[in-house]
């Protein structure tokens, strides 16, 4: 770009002094990163997507964490809250994160029939976690807990529903991928696009610690 | 300690060590071990404070919540490292850079909205139940 400019410029001047003179010698430009390491860039950007993704959930939680107490004379956290439920779909979210490594580690050996059977394996954990978490939605709201009921349960359903929903778009995101991979095979750009859902996957676990501990522990502990 | 030790090669080679550090990036990916290593002390992690609270263990309700909130903590680190694969030396170091940003505005919303609210909050004027009861 630079160069065209400048040939440009030298043209129209038609007065060759010592810059038009040093004009044609541009710039060498070297790169120092190493070549051929295409996805890289796209995992940082994802990283840093996930990053901004953090702070729409730390909004979410700072959210719940001020209006947590605010009931309305409805029912608190130690009325409305199911541990042994919350302790089984933490746990339905854990092994979908390592079911994700085992395919991600038969990814790297090429063996397709073990990546789609461990990719299924997570996106059944997956939809058991959701089916758990709306089967819980469900119950709070034919209880009359609704989203409706109090500022407590208006942040609840924000913060944990917006976390469902991201788990939700991460199985549609699984599925698409199960479809690709027998499609093209393991060719760059579905491995790049297996971490980044990797990624995205680990990251979906990671906020849920922060949902568990803050809203459903500390909820039921403090109430 | 000798992947700390190897990580500070890393950063003391920085120049000419750059594309092995970047060529073991097969390794960033993780091994079996390091899910496992990872699953089984995400799982503790994730026990002990749910027995904390159904159980009661703590008279003090407060030192529990203190005690699993660093349980939390303890267990994002465990997922970053073991699970996300994140290190001082992945795509230049720019990873944890993000991080460390992002942490740090994430304490700031968290701790700033708790405080200021709950400041707000004490000088509100006070109502009781019964007037809670009659807001539209």
């Amino acid at each position: 770009m630079t160069a065209h400019s400048g040939t440009a410029f030298t043209e129209i001047e038609a007065t060759p002094n010592a810059e038009a003179t040093a004009e044609p010698e541009a710039p060498v430009f070297y790169v120092t990163e190493e070549h051929g390491h295409a996805e890289g860039s796209t995992m940082l950007g994802f990283w840093i997507y996930l990053m901004s993704d953090s702070l729409i959930f730390a909004v979410l939680f700072a959210t719940y964490g001020v209006l947590s107490r605010n009931y309305a004379a409805g029912p608190s956290p130690a009325d409305l809250f199911d541990l042994p439920l919350i302790a089984l779909n933490t746990s339905l979210l854990l092994f979908s994160s390592i079911t994700y490594g085992v395919a991600m580690l038969e990814v790297e050996k090429r063996r397709m029939g073990l990546t789609l059977f461990w990719l299924g394996v997570t996106g059944l954990f997956g939809l058991g976690f959701l089916g758990i978490e709306l089967y819980e939605f469900h119950h709070l709201i034919e209880e009359g807990a609704g989203p409706d009921r109090s500022a407590f349960l208006s942040a609840f359903f924000a913060l944990v529903g917006t976390h469902g929903l991201h788990v939700t778009f991460g199985i549609v995101w699984l599925v698409t991928l199960m479809f690709q991979l027998p499609k093209h095979g393991f060719i760059p750009e579905n491995r790049r696009r297996l971490l980044c859902l990797g990624m995205f996957w680990h990251f979906l676990d990671v906020i849920w610690i922060g949902v568990f501990t803050f809203v459903y522990l500390m909820g039921v502990l403090l109430a | 300690m000798t992947a700390q030790s190897e990580r500070q090669n890393a950063v003391e080679h920085h120049d000419t060590d750059a594309h092995d550090a970047h060529d073991d990036s097969g390794s960033h990916h993780g091994s079996f071990k390091d899910y496992l290593i990872g699953f089984v002390l995400a799982a503790v992690l994730t026990a002990i404070p749910f027995w904390i609270v159904i159980y009661d263990v703590f008279r003090n309700p407060m030192v529990g919540a203190v005690v699993i909130l660093i349980f939390a903590f303890v267990q994002i680190v465990v997922h970053m490292v073991y699970f996300l694969h994140l290190n001082s030396k992945s795509e230049g170091g720019w990873t944890v850079l993000a991080l460390i940003f992002t942490s740090i505005l994430v304490v700031i919303t968290l701790a700033g909205s708790l405080w200021v609210m709950s400041h707000l909050d004490s000088n509100m004027m006070p109502m009781s139940p019964d007037q809670m009861r009659s807001m539209p």
